[in-house]
């Protein structure tokens, strides 16, 4: 378990709403909601989630600590916000999964190779890298997630695919070799530094 | 009537519902001048235009019966009907009151013989029936109207039915010059009686209000419960006229929702209990009601009439805002969302949906007297200088009983005020 997680679980304890709205983005807006089940309704992968964001809510408030930060259910929001829109409580549902996807991350306890999750990852080391995403980089990652094996596999499937792109001239093989980048990458990283040190603060995870 | 009439210690209630009626007459029966004013053709407001009330689901008649018995037996009190408050200025014991009296072209001679309706050809969409049926240009509003007069609909003037009206009435009731006069009138204190109004339903737009033919209002659904009503009584949907008899309902359609109307409207959690004794009259155990729904919300002794409807077999309840309607087979509607008890996906379909639509203020969109106090989804308290008063709907979601006790408070408010103005008069 990790260290973060280790003085969460000592300091909360059994308060695991109080835990969220202290650490997770948007996460006072958790005791607003009425159970009405708009959201859950209203969600076009609804049915593919384990728990809907008005299952997630009361599982937080009864601190079902656990099951929440651990599941892949908020992995699954593709942000249409239609539940945002809809919710007649007018709470930031999309955020709020958003944020406990994030928080999930942090302690380290989210669904190990979960797809969405991976994506992310990889897309983040990827443009924080030059400041520029690499996108041949990216996908080549993409395909290689799951071992070597697997990857030239995923690669000679979308081979077609990367040639028409190459030939559209949407797709540069020349940048495997370090690719583009900011003029200023330095200046990106520490744009980013000082982002993550305000969200440390608001967030309170300093 | 001659605008001389009023003084500054006549009281005036603005709208002819159960509530200014009420409001009304405690005054007048108090002694004091009153002149109730109605944009209707008729007196009885939202009341006359329900097909049964609870709590003891006796018909809007006799309550209203009493009323204009009251009425027509007292003489301090002036009604004026189609006619409608265009500016009040002026403050506590000292109003003036603009009123704007639209035409009706029937005068008192009127025996509400229906002769008139019976010459005349062109029809208008029902203004009573919430446009779910079809009336003569001449035309009475209801049959418990106030006064019984006959009202030709504008839309008349220059066409050859007018002719045909005028020609048909023996009693010279027709008289086809009026015109819309305004008035002034000077008044001591002013009762808002001025009601409720139902929101405006195709705008919770995945309900679909708008496009599909059987999802109609509680409102519509008292007029097709009703035995005067455009179906006389029976339970017809409108897409094909035929019977419904599996009928879903959902609550707070537009209410406790920060994208509609904020407030709790408080009665159609009893509306939709009540309506579904309808469905169990006409069709006994063959009739099926589902209540889909946040909280049941009752009030306090209203509780016993919702356990009562808890042990109907014919009537479940799922704990569940339905998210989105769609249109299935033969037009019926499916009813799509997600229930609290177990988080159980439902897609239902009914024959027949009734949104239990909230309630707004009626003065919502029109232009009130500046120094007026209103909550914060529009309902009136009263004038800062205390010289006008809500009453009854106009203040909050009220059910008939509640109107009425908060009229008579609004009477005595104003009676107060009259009063004031009367010994500071005397004193001069
Ligand atoms: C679906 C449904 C079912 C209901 N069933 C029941 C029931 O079974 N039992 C119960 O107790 N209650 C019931 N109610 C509530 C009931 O309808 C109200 O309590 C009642 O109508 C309040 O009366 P009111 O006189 O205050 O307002 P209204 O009935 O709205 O009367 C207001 C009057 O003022 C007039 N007016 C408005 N503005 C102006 C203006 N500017 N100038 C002049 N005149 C104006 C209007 O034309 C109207 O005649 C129900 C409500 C709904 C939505
Ligand atoms: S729509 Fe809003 S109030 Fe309703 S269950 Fe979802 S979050 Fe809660
Ligand atoms: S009375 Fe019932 S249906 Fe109406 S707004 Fe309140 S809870 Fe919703």
């Amino acid at each position: 378990m990790s260290d973060s997680n280790k003085q969460a679980i000592a300091h909360y304890r059994n308060n695991f709403l109080k835990e969220v709205e202290d650490h997770v983005e948007d996460g006072e807006w958790v005791r607003m909601c009425m159970q009405c089940g708009v959201c859950a309704g209203s969600c076009p992968f609804g049915p593919h989630w384990e728990h809907s964001p008005q299952k997630i809510f009361m599982m937080i408030r009864a601190g079902k600590r656990e099951e929440v930060l651990s599941s892949d259910s908020m992995w699954m929001c593709t942000s249409c916000y239609n539940c945002i829109v809809r919710c007649p409580r007018k709470l930031p549902i999309t955020h709020i999964m958003h944020g406990l996807a994030h928080y999930a991350h942090r302690l380290g306890i989210a669904p190990k190779g979960q797809p969405t999750r991976e994506i992310a990852r990889l897309f983040w080391v990827n443009l924080a890298r030059t400041g520029r995403v690499n996108e041949l980089k990216f996908s080549l990652a993409m395909y290689f997630k799951d071992g070597f094996v697997q990857g030239i596999k995923n690669a000679l499937a979308m081979q077609g695919i990367g040639i028409g792109l190459m030939k559209a001239r949407r797709l540069n093989p020349m940048e495997l070799l370090g690719g583009h980048k900011c003029k200023d990458k330095d200046g990106i990283h520490k744009m980013i530094a000082k982002a993550r040190e305000i969200e440390e603060r608001k967030q309170k995870f300093v | 009537m001659s605008p001389s009439i009023a003084t500054n210690q006549t009281i005036l209630v603005v709208g002819g519902g159960i509530s200014g009626m009420t409001a009304a007459l405690e005054a007048a029966e108090c002694g004091k001048q009153v002149i109730l004013v109605e944009r209707n053709a008729t007196l009885g407001g939202r009341t006359a235009l329900m097909n049964r009330y609870f709590p003891k689901m006796c018909h809007p008649t006799c309550g209203l019966e009493i009323n204009l018995r009251r009425l027509k037996g007292n003489r301090n009190v002036r009604v004026m009907t189609m006619a409608e408050v265009s500016s009040v200025t002026g403050q506590r014991g000292d109003y003036t009151v603009t009123l704007k009296l639209a035409p009706r072209y029937v005068n008192a001679n009127c025996t509400a013989c229906g002769d008139c309706a019976a010459a005349v050809d062109a029809e208008i969409s029902n203004p009573y029936e919430y446009g779910l049926s079809k009336t003569r240009v001449a035309y009475l509003p209801h049959a418990m109207a106030y006064p019984m007069h006959y009202v030709l609909d504008p839309s008349i003037i220059g066409t050859a039915d007018a002719g045909k009206a005028k020609a048909a009435c023996k009693y010279d009731a027709i008289d086809l010059d009026m015109q819309t006069e305004t008035v002034e009138l000077k008044v001591g204190a002013i009762v808002w009686a001025t009601g409720w109004k139902p929101y405006d339903a195709a705008k919770i737009q995945p309900y679909g209000y708008d496009r599909f033919a059987n999802v109609i209002t509680s409102l519509e659904f008292e007029r097709l419960a009703d035995p005067h009503g455009p179906t006389g009584g029976k339970l017809l949907r409108p897409s094909d006229g035929k019977e419904a008899k599996n009928i879903a309902f959902i609550q707070c359609a537009g209410s406790r929702d920060e994208n509609h109307l904020r407030h709790c409207s408080r009665i159609c959690c009893m509306a939709t209990l009540k309506q579904t004794h309808y469905v169990r009259e006409a069709y006994g155990e063959s009739g099926k009601s589902t209540v889909y729904y946040i909280d049941i919300r009752v009030i306090d002794r209203l509780e016993d009439f919702y356990q009562k409807v808890q042990q109907d077999a014919t009537v479940s309840f799922v704990k569940s805002k339905v998210a989105k309607i769609v249109e299935g087979k033969d037009g019926n509607p499916v009813l799509h969302g997600v229930d609290t008890e177990g988080y159980h996906r439902y897609a239902t379909a009914h024959d027949l949906v009734v949104l239990a639509v909230g309630m707004e203020p009626e003065t919502n969109g029109i232009k009130l007297p500046e120094d007026m106090l209103l909550d914060s989804s529009g309902f009136i308290e009263s004038s800062q200088d205390e010289g006008m008063f809500g009453a009854g709907a106009a203040t909050s979601p009220l059910d008939v009983n509640r109107s009425v006790q908060s009229a008579t408070a609004a009477a005595l408010r104003a009676i107060q005020v009259v009063h004031k103005t009367a010994a500071a008069e005397g004193a001069k």
